[in-house]
Protein backbone atom coordinates (compact mmCIF):
# COMPACT_ATOMS: atom_id res chain seq x y z
CA UNK A 1 0.00 0.00 0.00
CA UNK A 2 1.40 3.20 -0.78
CA UNK A 3 2.42 5.60 2.24
CA UNK A 4 -0.38 8.42 1.18
CA UNK A 5 -3.20 6.05 0.62
CA UNK A 6 -2.18 4.49 4.11
CA UNK A 7 -2.13 7.39 5.47
CA UNK A 8 -5.69 8.53 4.02
CA UNK A 9 -7.00 5.94 5.12
CA UNK A 10 -6.28 5.91 8.44
CA UNK A 11 -7.60 9.53 8.66
CA UNK A 12 -10.51 8.10 7.79
CA UNK A 13 -10.49 5.19 10.35
CA UNK A 14 -10.03 8.13 12.94
CA UNK A 15 -12.66 10.07 11.51
CA UNK A 16 -15.49 7.64 11.64
CA UNK A 17 -14.33 6.57 15.31
CA UNK A 18 -14.52 10.09 16.20
CA UNK A 19 -17.60 10.70 14.32
CA UNK A 20 -19.87 7.72 16.06
CA UNK A 21 -19.64 9.33 19.38
CA UNK A 22 -20.20 13.07 17.94
CA UNK A 23 -23.66 11.65 16.38
CA UNK A 24 -24.80 9.82 19.38
CA UNK A 25 -24.04 12.76 21.49
CA UNK A 26 -25.75 14.93 19.22
CA UNK A 27 -28.75 12.52 19.43
CA UNK A 28 -29.34 12.68 22.81
CA UNK A 29 -28.92 16.36 22.74
CA UNK A 30 -31.55 16.51 20.50
CA UNK A 31 -33.63 14.19 22.04
CA UNK A 32 -33.53 17.17 25.25
CA UNK A 33 -34.26 20.07 22.62
CA UNK A 34 -37.04 17.36 21.33
CA UNK A 35 -38.55 17.38 24.47
CA UNK A 36 -38.70 20.93 25.33
CA UNK A 37 -39.15 22.37 22.10
CA UNK A 38 -41.34 19.98 19.91
CA UNK A 39 -43.19 18.33 23.14
CA UNK A 40 -46.19 20.44 22.94
CA UNK A 41 -47.26 19.02 19.81
CA UNK A 42 -45.44 15.85 19.12
CA UNK A 43 -45.04 12.74 20.42
CA UNK A 44 -42.58 9.98 19.00
CA UNK A 45 -45.45 7.74 19.19
CA UNK A 46 -48.65 9.38 19.37
CA UNK A 47 -50.36 11.80 16.83
CA UNK A 48 -51.40 14.75 19.65
CA UNK A 49 -51.48 18.46 18.43
CA UNK A 50 -48.86 17.44 15.73
CA UNK A 51 -48.06 13.57 13.83
CA UNK A 52 -46.09 11.17 15.54
CA UNK A 53 -42.62 10.98 14.79
CA UNK A 54 -41.65 7.55 14.91
CA UNK A 55 -40.15 6.95 11.43
CA UNK A 56 -40.86 10.33 10.17
CA UNK A 57 -37.24 10.25 8.24
CA UNK A 58 -37.92 8.69 4.69
CA UNK A 59 -41.59 9.06 5.08
CA UNK A 60 -43.51 11.07 2.49
CA UNK A 61 -45.03 14.19 3.98
CA UNK A 62 -48.47 14.09 5.45
CA UNK A 63 -48.73 10.44 5.79
CA UNK A 64 -48.51 9.45 9.65
CA UNK A 65 -51.59 7.11 9.73
CA UNK A 66 -54.54 8.75 11.39
CA UNK A 67 -53.46 12.27 11.80
CA UNK A 68 -55.10 15.10 10.57
CA UNK A 69 -52.84 17.25 8.45
CA UNK A 70 -53.63 20.60 6.71
CA UNK A 71 -54.66 20.52 2.83
CA UNK A 72 -51.21 21.90 2.33
CA UNK A 73 -49.22 18.62 4.00
CA UNK A 74 -51.35 16.02 2.79
CA UNK A 75 -50.86 16.73 -1.19
CA UNK A 76 -47.19 17.66 -0.53
CA UNK A 77 -45.08 14.68 -2.47
CA UNK A 78 -42.34 15.76 -0.50
CA UNK A 79 -40.58 12.77 1.43
CA UNK A 80 -38.47 13.59 4.99
CA UNK A 81 -34.88 13.32 4.50
CA UNK A 82 -32.53 14.63 6.49
CA UNK A 83 -32.11 17.60 4.39
CA UNK A 84 -35.95 18.65 4.02
CA UNK A 85 -36.39 17.93 8.08
CA UNK A 86 -33.22 20.60 8.45
CA UNK A 87 -34.66 23.48 5.99
CA UNK A 88 -38.33 22.11 7.45
CA UNK A 89 -37.11 23.24 10.57
CA UNK A 90 -35.52 26.59 9.40
CA UNK A 91 -38.25 27.62 7.69
CA UNK A 92 -41.64 25.60 7.48
CA UNK A 93 -43.45 27.82 5.26
CA UNK A 94 -40.15 28.22 3.02
CA UNK A 95 -40.43 24.65 2.42
CA UNK A 96 -44.03 23.76 2.42
CA UNK A 97 -46.43 26.68 1.79
CA UNK A 98 -49.88 26.84 3.85
CA UNK A 99 -48.39 24.12 6.24
CA UNK A 100 -49.53 24.52 9.94
CA UNK A 101 -46.51 24.21 12.50
CA UNK A 102 -45.25 27.87 11.76
CA UNK A 103 -42.51 26.98 14.33
CA UNK A 104 -39.08 27.00 13.66
CA UNK A 105 -35.55 26.45 15.40
CA UNK A 106 -33.46 29.18 14.73
CA UNK A 107 -29.94 27.61 15.60
CA UNK A 108 -28.59 25.66 13.48
CA UNK A 109 -26.56 23.68 15.66
CA UNK A 110 -29.94 22.79 17.50
CA UNK A 111 -31.58 21.61 14.07
CA UNK A 112 -28.89 19.18 13.41
CA UNK A 113 -29.59 17.87 16.83
CA UNK A 114 -33.06 17.49 16.82
CA UNK A 115 -32.89 15.62 13.25
CA UNK A 116 -30.06 13.68 14.55
CA UNK A 117 -32.20 12.27 17.44
CA UNK A 118 -35.23 12.00 14.43
CA UNK A 119 -33.35 10.04 12.64
CA UNK A 120 -33.21 7.79 15.65
CA UNK A 121 -36.71 7.25 15.60
CA UNK A 122 -36.72 3.94 12.99
CA UNK A 123 -40.26 2.10 13.69
CA UNK A 124 -38.70 -0.26 16.13
CA UNK A 125 -36.94 2.19 18.25
CA UNK A 126 -37.59 2.75 22.10
CA UNK A 127 -39.30 6.02 22.39
CA UNK A 128 -37.62 8.41 25.12
CA UNK B 1 -44.56 13.67 48.26
CA UNK B 2 -46.38 14.67 50.83
CA UNK B 3 -49.53 17.80 50.54
CA UNK B 4 -47.38 20.03 52.53
CA UNK B 5 -44.61 20.41 49.46
CA UNK B 6 -42.92 23.42 49.62
CA UNK B 7 -41.28 25.81 47.01
CA UNK B 8 -38.27 27.45 46.87
CA UNK B 9 -39.28 31.08 46.50
CA UNK B 10 -36.68 34.09 46.13
CA UNK B 11 -36.91 34.70 49.47
CA UNK B 12 -36.40 31.24 50.91
CA UNK B 13 -39.21 28.72 51.26
CA UNK B 14 -42.70 29.13 50.49
CA UNK B 15 -45.74 26.79 51.10
CA UNK B 16 -48.05 25.51 48.17
CA UNK B 17 -51.11 27.30 50.45
CA UNK B 18 -49.25 30.19 51.14
CA UNK B 19 -49.58 30.18 47.00
CA UNK B 20 -53.29 29.37 46.59
CA UNK B 21 -53.94 32.40 48.92
CA UNK B 22 -52.02 34.82 47.23
CA UNK B 23 -53.32 33.80 44.12
CA UNK B 24 -56.69 33.77 45.11
CA UNK B 25 -56.43 37.50 46.52
CA UNK B 26 -54.57 38.29 43.09
CA UNK B 27 -57.63 36.86 41.09
CA UNK B 28 -60.17 38.88 43.53
CA UNK B 29 -58.18 41.97 42.30
CA UNK B 30 -58.54 41.22 38.87
CA UNK B 31 -61.73 39.91 39.00
CA UNK B 32 -60.60 36.67 37.32
CA UNK B 33 -58.08 35.83 34.38
CA UNK B 34 -60.68 34.54 32.22
CA UNK B 35 -62.60 37.93 31.87
CA UNK B 36 -59.02 39.63 31.33
CA UNK B 37 -57.81 37.13 29.01
CA UNK B 38 -61.31 37.21 26.80
CA UNK B 39 -61.31 41.26 26.82
CA UNK B 40 -57.63 41.10 25.70
CA UNK B 41 -57.94 38.97 22.60
CA UNK B 42 -61.93 39.20 21.50
CA UNK B 43 -62.73 42.66 22.92
CA UNK B 44 -60.28 44.47 20.44
CA UNK B 45 -62.58 44.70 17.14
CA UNK B 46 -58.90 46.98 15.65
CA UNK B 47 -57.74 43.62 16.05
CA UNK B 48 -59.61 41.90 13.55
CA UNK B 49 -58.70 45.41 11.12
CA UNK B 50 -55.96 45.67 8.72
CA UNK B 51 -54.38 41.79 8.66
CA UNK B 52 -56.79 40.28 5.68
CA UNK B 53 -53.31 39.13 3.77
CA UNK B 54 -51.77 37.30 7.09
CA UNK B 55 -55.27 36.54 8.30
CA UNK B 56 -55.49 33.34 7.52
CA UNK B 57 -52.34 31.91 8.38
CA UNK B 58 -52.76 34.01 11.93
CA UNK B 59 -56.10 31.73 12.62
CA UNK B 60 -54.12 28.39 11.88
CA UNK B 61 -51.22 29.66 14.75
CA UNK B 62 -54.34 30.13 16.96
CA UNK B 63 -56.33 27.22 16.08
CA UNK B 64 -52.60 24.71 16.52
CA UNK B 65 -52.63 27.26 20.21
CA UNK B 66 -56.09 26.15 20.90
CA UNK B 67 -55.06 22.56 20.06
CA UNK B 68 -52.46 22.86 22.83
CA UNK B 69 -54.64 24.35 25.31
CA UNK B 70 -57.75 21.76 24.77
CA UNK B 71 -55.02 18.74 25.35
CA UNK B 72 -53.46 21.18 28.49
CA UNK B 73 -57.32 20.77 29.70
CA UNK B 74 -57.55 17.22 29.50
CA UNK B 75 -54.52 16.95 30.92
CA UNK B 76 -55.31 18.72 34.08
CA UNK B 77 -58.05 16.93 34.19
CA UNK B 78 -56.41 13.65 34.00
CA UNK B 79 -54.56 14.66 37.22
CA UNK B 80 -57.12 16.08 38.86
CA UNK B 81 -59.40 12.88 38.34
CA UNK B 82 -56.72 10.21 38.96
CA UNK B 83 -56.67 10.62 42.68
CA UNK B 84 -52.81 11.08 43.05
CA UNK B 85 -53.16 14.27 43.82
CA UNK B 86 -53.84 15.88 47.29
CA UNK B 87 -53.87 18.67 48.50
CA UNK B 88 -52.83 21.58 47.58
CA UNK B 89 -51.49 20.52 44.89
CA UNK B 90 -54.67 19.47 43.86
CA UNK B 91 -55.91 23.02 44.09
CA UNK B 92 -53.04 24.64 42.03
CA UNK B 93 -54.11 21.76 39.32
CA UNK B 94 -57.46 23.02 38.97
CA UNK B 95 -56.46 26.67 39.08
CA UNK B 96 -53.89 26.18 36.31
CA UNK B 97 -56.15 24.19 34.40
CA UNK B 98 -58.42 27.38 35.13
CA UNK B 99 -56.10 29.24 33.84
CA UNK B 100 -56.02 26.93 30.22
CA UNK B 101 -59.55 26.85 30.05
CA UNK B 102 -59.01 30.64 30.03
CA UNK B 103 -56.90 30.77 27.63
CA UNK B 104 -59.45 28.34 25.38
CA UNK B 105 -62.16 30.43 25.72
CA UNK B 106 -60.36 33.46 23.90
CA UNK B 107 -58.60 32.09 21.70
CA UNK B 108 -62.16 30.58 20.84
CA UNK B 109 -63.16 33.99 20.45
CA UNK B 110 -60.51 35.54 18.58
CA UNK B 111 -60.70 32.57 16.02
CA UNK B 112 -64.50 33.05 15.45
CA UNK B 113 -63.78 36.92 15.29
CA UNK B 114 -61.37 35.95 12.68
CA UNK B 115 -64.19 34.41 10.61
CA UNK B 116 -62.27 31.16 11.43
CA UNK B 117 -63.26 27.55 12.43
CA UNK B 118 -61.72 26.90 16.08
CA UNK B 119 -60.46 23.31 16.45
CA UNK B 120 -62.84 20.84 18.37
CA UNK B 121 -61.79 19.25 21.61
CA UNK B 122 -61.05 15.52 21.69
CA UNK B 123 -62.80 12.76 23.94
CA UNK B 124 -60.97 12.60 26.99
CA UNK B 125 -59.88 8.93 26.61
CA UNK B 126 -58.11 10.40 23.71
CA UNK B 127 -56.14 12.54 25.59
CA UNK B 128 -55.56 10.04 28.16
CA UNK B 129 -53.99 7.54 25.41
CA UNK B 130 -51.52 9.98 23.86
CA UNK B 131 -50.36 11.06 26.88
CA UNK B 132 -50.13 7.72 28.32
CA UNK B 133 -51.87 8.37 31.43
CA UNK B 134 -52.00 5.08 32.33
CA UNK B 135 -48.04 5.26 32.99
CA UNK B 136 -49.15 7.82 36.04
CA UNK B 137 -48.36 6.38 39.55
CA UNK B 138 -48.17 9.07 41.89
CA UNK B 139 -48.16 12.41 42.66
CA UNK B 140 -44.55 13.38 41.09
CA UNK B 141 -45.83 11.57 37.78
CA UNK B 142 -48.33 13.82 37.27
CA UNK B 143 -46.37 16.61 37.93
CA UNK B 144 -43.65 15.63 36.04
CA UNK B 145 -45.83 15.44 32.50
CA UNK B 146 -47.66 19.01 33.32
CA UNK B 147 -44.40 20.32 33.41
CA UNK B 148 -43.39 19.10 30.34
CA UNK B 149 -46.26 19.72 28.44
CA UNK B 150 -45.94 23.40 30.35
CA UNK B 151 -42.09 23.73 29.12
CA UNK B 152 -43.53 22.77 25.74
CA UNK B 153 -46.42 25.37 25.67
CA UNK B 154 -44.06 28.35 26.90
CA UNK B 155 -41.53 27.19 23.83
CA UNK B 156 -44.57 27.15 21.15
CA UNK B 157 -45.59 30.03 22.24
CA UNK B 158 -42.44 31.82 22.25
CA UNK B 159 -41.90 29.97 19.17
CA UNK B 160 -44.35 31.22 16.81
CA UNK B 161 -44.53 34.89 17.63
CA UNK B 162 -42.29 35.99 14.44
CA UNK B 163 -45.11 34.06 12.07
CA UNK B 164 -47.74 36.20 13.34
CA UNK B 165 -49.08 38.45 11.01
CA UNK B 166 -50.66 40.82 13.55
CA UNK B 167 -48.27 42.28 16.42
CA UNK B 168 -51.44 42.09 18.55
CA UNK B 169 -51.74 38.27 18.46
CA UNK B 170 -47.78 38.01 18.99
CA UNK B 171 -48.15 40.08 22.10
CA UNK B 172 -50.69 37.65 22.79
CA UNK B 173 -49.21 34.60 22.34
CA UNK B 174 -46.12 36.62 24.65
CA UNK B 175 -48.66 36.71 27.25
CA UNK B 176 -49.90 33.21 27.22
CA UNK B 177 -46.10 32.27 27.08
CA UNK B 178 -45.52 34.03 29.99
CA UNK B 179 -48.59 32.14 32.07
CA UNK B 180 -47.26 29.03 30.57
CA UNK B 181 -43.74 29.73 32.27
CA UNK B 182 -45.42 30.77 35.60
CA UNK B 183 -47.27 27.14 35.37
CA UNK B 184 -43.89 25.28 34.60
CA UNK B 185 -41.56 27.29 37.24
CA UNK B 186 -44.14 26.28 39.92
CA UNK B 187 -44.36 22.77 38.72
CA UNK B 188 -40.63 22.71 38.78
CA UNK B 189 -40.61 23.86 42.05
CA UNK B 190 -42.86 21.58 43.42
CA UNK B 191 -40.79 18.78 41.88
CA UNK B 192 -37.93 19.93 44.03
CA UNK B 193 -36.08 20.46 40.43
CA UNK B 194 -33.62 23.40 40.44
CA UNK B 195 -34.36 25.95 38.18
CA UNK B 196 -32.51 26.82 35.08
CA UNK B 197 -29.48 27.46 35.27
CA UNK B 198 -28.87 30.14 32.51
CA UNK B 199 -30.68 32.92 31.68
CA UNK B 200 -32.38 32.94 28.22
CA UNK B 201 -33.58 29.28 28.23
CA UNK B 202 -36.91 29.38 27.33
CA UNK B 203 -37.96 29.90 23.09
CA UNK B 204 -34.75 30.37 20.85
Amino acid sequence: MKPGLAFLLGLAAISCAYCVPVMAQSAEQGRALYESRCGACHSVDANRVGPAHQGVVGRKAGSAPGFEYSKALAGSQLVWTREKLLAWLAGPENVIPGQAMNYSLGDATERDDVVAYLATLTAKAARP
Amino acid sequence: MTSNIQLLSGSGVANLGDLTHSRRRFMSRTGGLSAVAVALLAGKDALAQGMQADMSKDVGILNVALGLEHEAINAYQLGAGSGLLQKPVLDIAVQFQGHHKSHRDALIATIQKMGGTPVMEKKLDEYAKALKADTLKNQADVLDLAARLELGATNAYLGVIPAFGSKDLAKVAARLAADETMHYTILTNALGRPLPAGALSFGA
